[in-house]
């Protein structure tokens, strides 16, 4: 079991390598010895550096992915919303691709996709699909029929109505999508470590850090607020899009 | 150990590539190989893979009646009295940023190991998904309709079972759903927490190669879409006729 644990690591550590021999002193050390505490300042104020890199790559990861999965699924909403015949077929097809646990999903794109960025990329935008599908959806069909009748008799065509009526009153749900892709993305961008992709990940599955809590407790920490932030810039982004809406309701 | 691509070359090659990836997976899970770090004794086959499946379903099984045991009769509490919504939906919010990996690494270290100690470290995981989705579906019962209960004389405790848990079935069982998908889908890493699932295949490449890896994710993969397909089959069958009617 431990020679398990050992193999994944130092395959996936990778580019963040360097860094990893390079600080390991003797005040660090010391806090290892007691391993029993949740947290040694020591410890984090010496190794914090070590998760500047992962930090940067997750974020990467995360932007990366979320932008892919939002065009894609906006075009899926888009055209479900032309052919209503596409409408569950597509739910469905993204409602497998969410059901795939992200390990596995990771995994089985590596013979494809190779080891590296391009797979957690991939899998990453794929879990972003249904919920953003679903959302932009339910924004759409949201939209009041007055709101359309009253566009055309202003003599708007189909497409200014889609674009100037019906997108705009669907903002508070879609951006609700996007937060909430947003924050799971953050979370499982840490699991990228198994395609090879950085990120946090490598910080949590590395022998010496997966049995010293305050090596973890600063991944989580981070991820956390990264998730926190990300969900803030979002929430303010929809209420600057949305000003005619005066009760500050989230959609999520 | 066996070789898998190791990127690149994704053209030309691609199919051949592909098959020969999958191929020796399958052929993991389906028969014994022979490892270089066992010292000569087999990994793999039919037989052990299926073991460590049904650890992995046993402790998901677990974990999950543990997760609806403390959040359903929560939820339905505070979803009867409509108190607790913000609560309610910021830890159905919070439980998405909790990236599981460390979750499950840190309660290893420092709880301990152990199939009780991933039981609630999973159940912790299932909660929330739960406690929302059965909060909002029960606040999103007509009030009309509850007050017409309470007109024809029901005590709270009858408007809650006969009227409002009926009509909040698909809620219910929508957090069920994701939460049985997303606790299967942890218990691969239970090999963290010294519960060897499905996931050891994945957590041990040194020991069971590329192939091993790649034949867990296969596994697990299928794991979880019959969790998912059985319970939307079932979430389907539990929908009384007439909430059917009204969604077409």
């Amino acid at each position: 079991m431990n020679s398990a644990l050992i193999g994944m690591p130092l395959a996936a550590v990778g580019e963040v390598g360097e860094g990893f021999f390079k600080k390991r002193t003797e005040g660090s050390l010391g806090c290892q010895a007691s391993e029993t505490h949740l947290f040694c300042w020591d410890w984090a104020k010496d190794n914090i550096d070590r998760y500047g890199t992962p930090t940067l790559q997750q974020f990467e990861l995360v932007i990366i992915s979320v932008l892919i999965g939002f065009a894609i699924a906006f075009a899926l909403a888009l055209l479900a919303q032309r052919f209503h015949l596409l409408r569950s077929p597509l739910l469905a097809g993204t409602g497998i691709l969410f059901a795939i646990p992200s390990i596995s999903f990771f995994l089985l794109l590596l013979p494809i996709t190779g080891r590296g960025r391009l797979t957690a990329i991939v899998a990453l935008s794929a879990y972003t699909l249904q919920i953003i599908y679903r959302n932009v959806m339910t924004g759409l069909d949201n939209v009041p029929e007055s709101a359309k009748d009253a566009a055309r008799g202003m003599g708007f065509t189909d497409r200014q109505i889609l674009w100037k009526v019906e997108i705009p009153l669907a903002v508070p749900e879609i951006i609700g999508g996007l937060r909430i892709a947003t924050v799971s993305t953050v979370a499982l961008a840490t699991l990228a470590v198994f395609a090879g992709g950085g990120g946090l990940g490598n910080n949590v599955l590395n022998e010496a850090n997966l049995k010293f809590p305050t090596a973890l407790v600063i991944a989580l920490v981070i991820v956390v607020l990264m998730a926190l932030a990300c969900d803030v810039v979002l929430l303010t982004i929809q209420r600057l899009a949305t000003p005619w809406r005066r009760a500050p309701k989230a959609a999520a | 150990m066996a070789a898998g691509p190791e990127g690149g070359g994704v053209t030309a090659t691609l199919l051949p590539h592909l098959f020969g990836g999958f191929g020796g997976a399958f052929e993991f899970i389906l028969h014994k190989q022979s490892s270089n770090v066992t010292g000569g004794n087999k990994v793999g086959g039919l037989e052990k893979t299926l073991e460590l499946v049904w650890t992995q379903i046993y402790v998901s099984a677990l974990a999950l009646a543990l997760a609806m045991v403390i959040a359903i009769p929560v939820a339905l509490y505070f979803g009867h009295r409509g108190k607790g919504e913000l609560i309610a939906v910021g830890i159905g919010n919070a439980g998405r940023a909790v990236p599981e990996l460390v979750v499950i690494a840190l309660v290893a270290t420092v709880i301990g190991v152990g199939v009780p100690t991933l039981t609630i470290a999973l159940a912790v995981l299932g909660i929330p998904s739960i406690l929302t989705n059965t909060f909002v579906g029960i606040r999103q019962v007509d009030r009309a309709t509850v007050d017409a209960a309470r007109g024809l004389g029901m005590t709270e405790f009858e408007i809650l079972r006969k009227v409002e848990l009926p009509l909040s079935v698909q809620g219910i069982l929508t957090g069920i759903r994701g939460s049985t998908v997303n606790i299967v889908a942890t218990a691969t890493i239970a090999p963290l927490i010294g519960v060897v699932t499905v996931g050891d295949y994945i957590l041990g490449e040194s020991i069971y190669g590329a192939d091993g890896v790649l034949a867990g994710a296969i596994v697990v993969a299928i794991l979880a879409l019959i969790f998912e397909f059985a319970l939307a089959g079932l979430q389907r069958r539990l929908t009384s006729k007439g909430l059917q009617l009204q969604a077409q």
